[in-house]
């Protein structure tokens, strides 16, 4: 349907209701070459699919029914609550350092040549994955939960403290030069002015956080930072698939449950 | 004097809103100091990690330059596993989206549905979601796509889905009253008041599977996690530098190109 259909009115004068937009088809048609290209670069191909199906048949058969044994489900709950744990205290720790650090970040509040500094440092923090990180302070700090904390500490700190100096930069000026009028100091100011205006925020940063520690610790067991990710680990090497299919339905669980807590959190923090 | 009753005092939040409060506080502080007791941390492993570290910083430098031939091949899988992943993912997240949105689904199971497939998608880490296709389709590449789109549904769909919740119904009703055919609403009602947002979960989520499958390679899943497992497991650190500074570039490197894209085009 185009426009020059409607009565009364002239062809040359009309423009189509949708101009095609050639640049925009371009791109698209780049981007399809390019998916075909990759895709044979990869040598992803059709019996290898078919191949893999009739192994993912095989494995989600041998993955029913979970595996309930109590020694098994004894195994999983250390591992899960070493997981939580380790997600617990990365985010109490990783958190209570983005607040100055976040703060320092903020450039309405901090000079130049700090909030500068604190960004450099978010920014390195932020570049590597938790699992990377992970490895390295196995090597430093030797095997065990306190590599995974520390690494997920790095990136709670990158993540919180982005957002936070964020929020900190939305502030409305008003009530701080309101709270500085009255003569108060930096620590007044902090306390009366910044603190109600950001601390909303700043607890749904927290929780989201503790969120996504949660998943993430359930990860630094395969390098050997701790939780439920080595006995995981170990149970694909043994194609103990039932207790797979176990360790990720508990895991899944508990991550809804944890959402649900969240929202509830945030509700109250509103 | 005066008798007209108490004075009023002013308080920032109601009594049931401070018991939340302090209830949270509260359950926070017990969680944090059970984590604390119970959890293990051998002292002995303390007192070395500084020289631990400096020795790891020792080792990386200088860089093993003659590993690179591999390096770079792996880099380049990665980056083919990141945005195939990152396509597969949006071809399978949008009819989702269209599910879960409540304005354009009015049935309340097909939207449990779709939320369901999101939250299970985001729950499970792209490294396990990795683990179990390399026990499907063995280690490669194919492993590292499938599990960077599959763990990309739940971001791409749950994001793009509140992206239509907030689409305007003026266009799209004045698409219906012309009689426009589903699909023609679809492209000219829905698609231009979504599209910036659409690219913007586009590159971020491309932005964070460039990272997550730098890692894919250490169970198996192809991509530069490979040579760093092997670099790894023969304790070769100066080829580990290579590769974390290769990561570190890269990381860079995204950045800046997302950031430039989405100013130019959002």
């Amino acid at each position: 349907m185009t426009a020059s259909a409607a009565p009364n009115a002239p062809s040359n004068m009309a423009a189509a209701a949708f101009p095609p937009n050639w640049p925009k088809r371009f791109a698209w048609a780049a981007l399809t070459i390019y998916a075909v290209y990759a895709i044979s670069v990869l040598d992803i191909d059709f019996e290898r699919i078919v191949r893999g199906m009739d192994n993912a048949r095989r494995l989600f058969a041998r993955m029913f029914p979970p595996n309930l044994q109590a020694d098994k489900l004894a195994l999983i709950r250390d591992g899960m609550i070493e997981s939580i744990q380790i997600a617990i205290l990365a985010t109490f720790v990783g958190v209570a350092l983005s607040m100055p650090i976040g703060l320092a970040a903020a450039r309405n509040l901090s000079p130049v040549g700090l909030a500068w500094a604190a960004r450099g440092l978010i920014a390195i923090l932020r570049s590597f994955h938790p699992v990377i990180v992970a490895i390295l302070f196995v090597k430093a700090v030797g095997f065990g939960v306190l590599a995974g904390i520390l690494a997920l500490v790095v990136s709670t700190i990158g993540f919180v403290s982005k957002l936070f100096a964020e929020v900190v930069e939305e502030i409305s000026a008003k009530q701080v030069e309101a709270v500085r009028a009255t003569g108060a100091g930096f620590g007044h100011v902090l306390m009366f002015g910044v603190f109600p205006q950001v601390m909303a925020r700043f607890v749904g940063l927290a929780v989201y956080q503790l969120d996504s520690n949660l998943r993430n610790s359930t990860m630094v067991g395969i390098v050997g930072g701790g939780g439920i990710g080595a006995p995981l680990f170990t149970a694909y090497q043994r194609f103990d698939y039932d207790v797979v299919l176990t360790i990720l339905l508990i895991i899944i669980g508990i991550i809804m449950l944890m959402e649900v807590v969240s929202s509830r959190v945030r509700q109250i923090f509103q | 004097m005066t008798t007209r009753g108490d004075p009023k005092i002013w308080l920032r939040f109601t009594p049931a809103e401070r018991i939340g409060r302090s209830m949270v506080y509260i359950i926070a502080a017990i969680a944090v100091v059970w984590s604390a007791r119970t959890i293990e941390i051998i002292p002995e492993f303390l007192y070395d990690a500084p020289q631990q570290t400096a020795d790891l910083f020792q080792r990386m430098w200088p860089f093993d330059i003659k590993y690179w031939p591999f390096v770079w091949k792996t880099l380049v899988e990665t980056f083919h596993i990141a945005t195939l992943g990152t396509i597969l993912a949006i071809m399978m997240a949008l009819p989702l989206a269209f599910l879960a949105a409540r304005n354009f689904t009015s049935n309340a199971m097909l939207r449990w549905t779709a939320q369901f497939i999101f939250v299970s998608s985001r729950s499970v880490n792209s490294l396990i979601w990795a683990l179990l296709f390399v026990a499907i389709f063995g280690p490669g590449a194919v492993a590292g796509v499938l599990s960077i789109a599959v763990r990309s549904i739940g971001f791409v769909g749950k994001l793009f889905g509140e992206a239509l919740e907030e689409a305007q119904a003026g266009p799209i009703e004045a698409l219906t009253a012309t009689g426009a055919s589903k699909p023609a609403i679809l492209i000219k009602g829905y698609w231009p008041q979504t599209e910036p947002a659409f690219w913007s979960i586009a590159l971020l989520r491309w932005d964070i599977n460039i990272r997550e499958s730098a890692v894919l390679g250490l169970v198996g899943a192809g991509g530069i996690g490979v040579a760093l497992d092997a670099a790894l497991n023969n304790l070769y650190w100066d080829q580990v530098g290579l590769i974390l500074a290769t990561i570190l570039a890269v990381v860079v490197i995204t950045e800046i190109v997302t950031s430039s894209i989405r100013s130019r085009i959002i």
